[in-house]
């Protein structure tokens, strides 16, 4: 028998009739570093909240052991407690407070309830030192990089004499040498007997540090690999995408002109916060009218970036590069002129960047455009009314009236609100940032059929996707990028979902 | 799309919601119409209503607009100090009232556009910047004044905040404040109806024509009733109409403008707000801006009224602004509110004040009493809302 530190069996999770995780088993042998890789949603992310006690016991059915001992955690503490640390991808540490304080959040160092500063600098220093961070405890979090900090989350783990730490999307945010400084740190960990579940969307270092990989897609376990040394990282990119294309998009008939209409030239954006990042390199873009176009990448690879920062720079700083429509170069550099230029983004977070929900549909849909329903300063509120909701009905926007809420809809209903409030603009070029996240099947047939007529009507559409199929499924051309690069630029019917993968990872 | 109904369902309940203060408002004046034994409605305390709060109403104008947005300005009531002092000390040098006046109105735009340039430049949070505000112009009224009281001696200046329009026949039940009150009734009832038509011509939903019908009725025998009133003593006063006339243009410079629009649209989501290219940052700096123009409008009146500018004027009078609009169902988090509901609040918070002094209740009562009406309104709105979560 194996030593198995963790067995979790038949786990299945539910949002809403949408199943995330899909009778899964998931199994770790002691003191192994194990992989768990696919492609976003497919349920890496929810079994991890599951194992930690994010989702709580009857939550989710099916059953976990750790050590043998059947677990039922009903919080993150019971989990901690069980030895399991998980560290996300977004950090959860205190910016302004100092690196021991984070390290002892949550269990402070001292005497009923009274914090001892000593005992908390004097405690920390072997803890950093465990993870190779050379630095004075009381020195604020927030001066720190991101790797560093990603270190001071590890040794928060040490800190709770953790068995199992999870890392989801470690090195996501992180530079190579960086990285590999972090993947070593594992292999030095795992000596000290910890076993760690490390999920990446970059093969090639679950490759270089796991010793066994799991492969999830669509919330089912699809593949085992016991022995990491055997499998290529080929053979991963076939499992985790290996699903059958059904015609769960609707035939696409564009006829995109010669000419090109939009275009992105030579294209960089810094970090907000880090100027001396760079986010977009040297980026390409051309849109043809009438044409779908696909811009592919992983999480952090920069699309929304640059879709924002072209988008009235929405984002980033130390922004140079030129954008053409139309032969003419045209000015984006705030929200309003680039809504005047005929530009639309459709942001990824309907929720907190695209709507009011606690204002009426009619109201969101006239947002983008005040002045088409103005005359002399006035606004027409009938013709509002009349032409928002005409504008409702012709996205299918589902609703009892145009005087309810946007936040009453459905996910995928406030996006065709959202769609509508673009349309709304008449514009000529559409930037659409994962169009159908987080809306069931059928709306998103709604949407790709909209999509397609928008570029009927003769628009320039890119869409931002993190689901492959969706972009094969839909556009004429797809652009990869990959760490702020453009890497290719390929028509849609001589890619493939591995040949993608490749250019991605 | 069938499935958008063309007529908006009357519902009782939601009625009652959308006009809860209104009815807390009349159930207000006609508990203390029974408790003072009819006292509240004489003319004389009627007109004495109006005057009272007129600078608390002008304070709402310019406090709501930066309720939509979600913030409140803290400085107004040092501001009307401010001003009045200013206006006190440039009429004692000799300066005419009208110079005097337009200088005031410019300072306090000038003070609103300070507060506005932190905000709006900086994102400093307006907490902070109008914080700053309340103590740098009390103290800055305190060093004008030299601590000491003005007095305002002239008399045209007096009559704008407290003064009546003139009685054309001359006799002693004031005929032309009744003649206005008619005209102002028919031409509300004419825009009622043109408005629907206009409505019904654009395909736009609609309530019951009763419900027109029912609400023109109850309003204009609203005004009119208490115009009778008010014309059995002294008439309309001339603050009434600056009143009048600024209120209507700020619910329409809120309901029909772009400006207005921005301003619920920042409140409800900056982030959905500025991307869809509404000039957040803009939207507000015109908040703050019309704030300090709005406070020093209020300030004039307030000396106006009182006939002297002293140190401690207007203390406190932000939370009175304040107060009004989220009473008048303004949301906290911005984004709703309005004019006309401002207004209501302000009235509640009023009728509650007069008719508690009128019975004689001690002024600690009283604020203690008015503070739990204010987290009252406040819950009626919110708590239903939780609970839906």
């Amino acid at each position: 028998m194996q030593d198995l530190i963790l067995e979790m069996k038949h786990i299945t999770k539910d949002f809403s009739g949408n199943k995330a995780l899909d009778d899964v088993t998931f199994e770790v042998r002691r003191g192994e570093i194990h992989g768990l890789v696919g492609e976003n949603g497919a349920g890496k992310s929810t079994l991890m909240n599951v194992l930690s006690g994010i989702w709580p016991e009857g939550e989710y059915s099916g059953q976990f052991f750790v050590e043998g001992q059947e677990c039922k955690f009903k919080n993150i503490q019971q989990s901690e407690q069980a030895g399991i640390a998980i560290i996300h991808q977004e950090l959860a540490l205190i910016p302004l407070l100092s690196i021991a304080e984070n390290i002892f959040m949550g269990h402070i160092q001292g005497k009923h309830g009274v914090m001892d500063w000593n005992l908390t600098y004097k405690n920390a220093i072997p803890l950093m030192e465990r993870v190779g961070l050379h630095e004075d405890p009381q020195t604020p979090v927030g001066t720190l990089g991101v790797g560093k900090q990603q270190l001071i989350e590890i040794a928060k783990a040490l800190s709770k004499n953790c068995k199992i730490l999870i890392l989801d999307e470690p090195t996501a945010a992180l530079n190579e040498r960086d990285s590999k400084h972090l993947l070593d740190l594992l292999k030095t960990l795992q000596a000290d007997g910890i076993t760690c579940i490390i999920i990446s969307h970059k093969l090639g270092e679950i490759c270089y540090v796991a010793d066994s990989i799991t492969v999830l897609r669509d919330g089912k376990t699809v593949a085992d690999f016991p022995d990491a040394k055997s499998v290529t990282e080929n053979e991963l990119v076939r499992h985790m995408v290996g699903r059958e294309m059904s015609n769960r998009y609707p035939e696409k008939h564009h006829a995109p002109e010669e000419a090109v209409s939009f275009e992105i030239r030579d294209w960089c954006v810094h970090h907000p916060e880090y100027p001396d990042k760079m986010v977009i390199k040297h980026a390409n873009i051309k849109l043809r009218k009438g044409e779908v176009v696909g811009l592919a990448g992983l999480m952090g690879a920069g699309r929304t970036e640059l879709a924002m920062s072209v988008f009235g720079k929405s984002y980033g700083c130390h922004i140079s590069g030129e954008v053409y429509k139309d032969g003419e170069k045209i000015d984006t550099s705030t929200v309003s002129k680039a809504i005047q230029n005929g530009i639309a983004y459709l942001s990824e977070d309907r929720k907190q960047y695209g709507l009011i929900l606690d204002q009426t549909i009619s109201k969101n849909i006239s947002l983008a455009n005040l002045r088409r329903i103005t005359r002399g300063g006035v606004m027409d509120l009938n013709k509002e009314i009349k032409e928002t909701g005409e504008n409702a009905k012709r996205f299918g926007v589902k609703c009892a009236t145009i005087f309810q809420n946007a936040g009453s809809l459905s996910g995928g209903n406030q996006q065709k609100v959202v769609l509508a409030k673009w349309m709304f603009n008449r514009p000529d070029v559409l930037l659409l940032d994962e169009p159908t996240r987080g809306i069931d099947v059928g709306a998103k047939y709604d949407i790709y059929c909209i999509i397609n007529e928008l570029a009927a009507e003769g628009k320039c559409v890119l869409v931002i996707s993190s689901e492959l199929p969706e972009l094969l499924g839909i556009c004429d051309r797809i652009y990869v990028m990959n760490e702020g690069e453009i890497r290719c630029d390929v028509p849609a019917a001589e890619a493939t979902q591995e040949s993608l993968m490749h250019q991605l990872i | 799309m069938e499935n958008i109904k063309n007529h908006e369902g009357v519902k009782v309940t939601k009625i009652l919601r959308q006009y809860s203060m209104i009815i807390i408002l009349v159930l207000i004046a006609v508990l203390f119409h029974f408790l003072t034994n009819g006292l509240i409605f004489t003319p004389i305390n009627l007109t004495n209503l109006i005057l009272q709060n007129s600078y608390i109403v002008l304070l709402i104008l310019g406090m709501l607009p930066v309720i939509l947005t979600g913030n409140v300005d803290l400085s107004v009531g040092s501001v009307l100090a401010f001003v009045g002092a200013e206006a006190a000390v440039l009429m004692q040098s000799g300066l005419p009232v009208l110079p005097a006046a337009i200088i005031c109105l410019v300072s306090g735009i000038a003070i609103g556009a300070w507060q506005g340039f932190w905000i709006s430049k900086f994102d400093i949070p307006p907490f902070i910047v109008t914080l700053s505000g309340e103590l740098v112009f009390r103290g800055l009224t305190q060093i004008i004044l030299d601590g000491k009281s003005i007095p305002i001696n002239d008399q045209g200046f007096r009559t704008m905040a407290g003064g009546y329009i003139p009685e054309l026949t001359g006799s002693g039940f004031k005929w032309t404040t009744m003649a206005l009150a008619i005209v102002a009734c028919v031409i509300y009832i004419v825009m009622q109806v043109r408005a629907r038509q206009q409505k019904v011509k654009n395909g736009v939903p609609v309530k019951s024509v009763w419900v027109t019908i029912a609400s023109s009725v109850v309003i204009s025998a609203v005004v009119l009733y208490l115009s009778v009133q008010i014309a059995t003593a002294n008439g309309y006063p001339i603050v009434l109409f600056i009143m009048l006339a600024l209120c209507l243009l700020y619910n329409f410079i809120c309901n029909r403008t772009i400006f207005g629009r921005s301003l619920y649209a920042v409140g409800g989501n900056r982030k959905a707000a500025a991307l869809s290219g509404i000039k957040d940052r803009r939207t507000m700096f015109l908040a703050y801006t019309n704030m300090g123009m709005m406070a020093a409008v209020a300030g004039l009146v307030y000396a106006a009224r009182s006939a002297v500018a002293t140190p401690k004027a207007g203390v406190g009078y932000e939370l009175d602004a304040i107060a009004a609009c989220y009473v008048g169902g303004a949301s906290v988090h911005g984004g709703a509110g309005s004019i006309a509901g401002a207004l209501v609040g302000c009235f509640v918070i009023a009728i509650l004040n007069n008719g508690m002094s009128m019975m004689g209740a001690s002024p600690d009562l009283q604020q203690t009493i008015k503070g739990f009406v204010i987290l009252a309104a406040v819950a009626i709105d919110l708590v239903p809302k939780t609970r839906k979560k």
